[in-house]
């Protein structure tokens, strides 16, 4: 019995945090006995996903089409669906994202499958499938019982750490996977894309610098970006910052924006309001930095320093680029 | 033009979470409960169609009776009428099924809901409820516009944004920037209280899945603080101490 895990490039490369959902995908399968393969739709090449090897999958069906082009979830959901069943897969693993989630969503529906979305950790598959996901958006976690023959799973950023001993050196064997493509599927036309290029972005970022209100004004940015570009991450910010157009709308942490999980978040002048923690809750470290020393998010932060950004931001700046 | 508009009922977004019975359920005690933050852009641009088209409005809502208030609510902003499925909303699955089911028989142009729900944060409902109809879906929507059968969106796509056109009828999870949230106004709020509200029994689904226990986070450390003036050593810090860098 497979376990088929899909995974998403960017620019043909492997998501980084595809990377981890193969090595989850690969423990999941070795728990239940099982190959783990891998699902890619896209322009790529045999080099770039052959490297799902290293973090435990066996093969990698590739599939690759002029009109797959365009993240279409209704199409890409099609392909899952029709590789779970010519591999017999009936564990379907998908990196959490708006396309993870809306495959998920499909294929749930077409294959009849339970699916639980925000999974955390590593299932529990003795006499039973018990999945762990987050709930409340991060401020608690819900365990439930997969009862349905086909699995869906959505998993989070860092659900496991990816050490050492999940990296090796085996190489996948990359097929080609030629599904077959319906028109319902590509009535939509794409008018326009915008990407913000060359940037880091929020969800794969390993480090984040983020700016609140505190930062006064959008003219007011460059020393936080300076910071950024030391540490090689990326820029987020408050809701009201993008609310007020100092930011484009993508860099929106929290609640109701973009939910991120790097090892390390930098706040700079956001006072930590709880719709905002909602969103870096999952961050390895957290470090605050706010001129008001009852700001509540120094309650959530790992480091802090009380002091004006202008004046402190130079100076971390300048020590991230001593250490590079 | 005929839209539906799926609302969640959870807790409001500065709520402490607790569990009660054996860590089996949430305890509401105290919880304020409001309309999903997503679903009320949803909602908001719902009404604004509603408006420019000249066409009908209907909030649908998965769960029990103490949502009634949020319903109301619904209905004040300026939903036409509203459907109840009375269900303990089980899991994603369950509640699409729902949905779909009372999609099937109104024919809908236009099926809204928020990108998630802010309690399970799962985002999966819409996928589903459109598959369950065999029909398009998108999400996250920022930006909505109609123009007879033919909508254009904007969604937001990792690092940036796609704009698309693509014809009703359509399953769509919205965002801001969709629509500013609307606040009922003293007029809503009087009609609101005769605005039709149907309760209609689920229909019967096959259980997916089957909730075990909740759990809570582990508490955090306390926070390290550095003088400002010793702000550089933090670089150091996160390298060696923390190895985040
Ligand atoms: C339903 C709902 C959903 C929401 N969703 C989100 C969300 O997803 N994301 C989000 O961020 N917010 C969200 N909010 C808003 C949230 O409640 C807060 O209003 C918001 O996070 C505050 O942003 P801020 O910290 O940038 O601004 P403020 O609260 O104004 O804080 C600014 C901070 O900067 C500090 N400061 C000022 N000057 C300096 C200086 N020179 N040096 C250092 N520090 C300085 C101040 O001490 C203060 O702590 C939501 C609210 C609601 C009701």
């Amino acid at each position: 019995m497979s376990v088929l895990i899909y995974i998403e490039l960017d620019n043909g490369s492997i998501k980084k945090t595809s990377l981890e959902t193969v090595a989850y995908g690969a423990k999941v399968a070795a728990q239940t006995g099982g190959q783990a393969i891998v699902l890619a739709i896209g322009k790529s090449h045999s080099d770039e996903l052959e490297k799902a090897g290293d973090f435990g999958a066996e093969k990698v069906l590739h599939a690759s089409d002029e009109k797959l082009s365009h993240e279409n979830s209704m199409a890409y959901a099609d392909i899952l669906v029709q590789a779970a069943e010519s591999t017999q897969s009936k564990i379907i693993i998908l990196p959490k994202s708006g396309l993870g989630d809306a495959m998920a969503a499909r294929a749930a529906a077409k294959l009849k499958a339970g699916i639980v979305s925000g999974v955390t950790a590593l299932p529990e598959t003795e006499g039973g499938f018990q999945v762990t996901r987050s709930i409340f958006t991060g401020k608690a976690f819900s365990t439930v019982e997969i009862k349905s023959d086909i699995k869906i799973l959505v998993v989070k950023k860092n659900a496991i750490e990816l050490d050492e001993s999940s990296v090796g050196t085996v190489k996948a064997t990359v097929e080609t996977f030629s599904p077959q493509l319906r028109d319902a599927d590509f009535q939509a036309t794409v008018v326009e894309v915008e990407k913000a290029s060359g940037e880091v972005s929020l969800t794969e970022a390993q480090v984040i610098v983020s700016g609140g209100r505190g930062m006064k004004g959008p003219e007011n940015w460059q020393p936080l970006v300076d910071l950024a570009n030391a540490l090689g991450a990326a820029t987020g910010c408050s809701k009201p910052v993008s609310d007020l157009d100092w930011r484009p709308h993508h860099e929106h942490i929290g609640q109701t924006g973009i939910k991120v999980a790097p090892n390390l978040y930098i706040a700079c002048g956001i006072s930590g309001a709880i719709q905002h923690l909602a969103g870096v809750n999952g961050s390895k470290c957290i470090v605050v930095i706010n001129k008001d020393p009852e700001a509540p998010f120094f309650k959530a932060a790992d480091y802090g320093i009380v002091g004006d950004v202008f004046e402190i931001l130079p100076k971390l700046t300048e020590a991230a680029k001593a250490i590079k | 033009m005929k839209i539906l508009v799926c609302i969640t009922n959870v807790p409001d977004t500065t709520s402490k979470i607790t569990f009660t019975d054996n860590d089996t359920r949430l305890n509401k005690n105290g919880v304020q409960f409001i309309i999903g933050p997503y679903d009320d852009y949803a909602l908001a641009r719902g009404v604004e169609l509603k408006e420019q088209t000249g066409g009908t409005l209907t909030v649908l809502h998965v769960g029990e009776a103490d949502a009634e208030p949020q319903i109301r609510k619904a209905l004040a902003i300026g939903a036409d009428d509203a459907i109840r499925v009375n269900a303990e909303p089980l899991d994603s699955y369950f509640t699409a099924v729902q949905i779909a089911n009372i999609a099937r028989q109104e024919n809908y142009d236009l099926i809204l809901m928020g990108r998630e729900s802010i309690d399970y944060n799962s985002g999966v409902v819409h996928g589903l409820v459109a598959e369950m109809l065999g029909i398009s879906s998108y999400s996250p929507v920022m930006k909505l516009d109609t123009s007879g059968n033919t909508v254009t969106i904007a969604r937001e796509i990792d690092g940036g944004k796609e704009i698309l056109t693509a014809n009703l009828p359509l399953v769509l999870g919205c965002q801001e920037p969709i629509a500013e949230w609307k606040i009922p106004n003293m007029r809503g709020i009087m009609t609101a209280r005769t605005k039709p509200l149907k309760v209609v029994e689920p229909v019967s689904v096959e259980e997916m899945t089957e909730p075990q226990h909740y759990s809570l986070p582990a508490p955090k450390g306390a926070c390290k603080m550095i003088p400002a003036s010793e702000a550089g050593t933090l670089i150091r810090l996160l390298q060696t101490e923390a190895k985040v860098l």
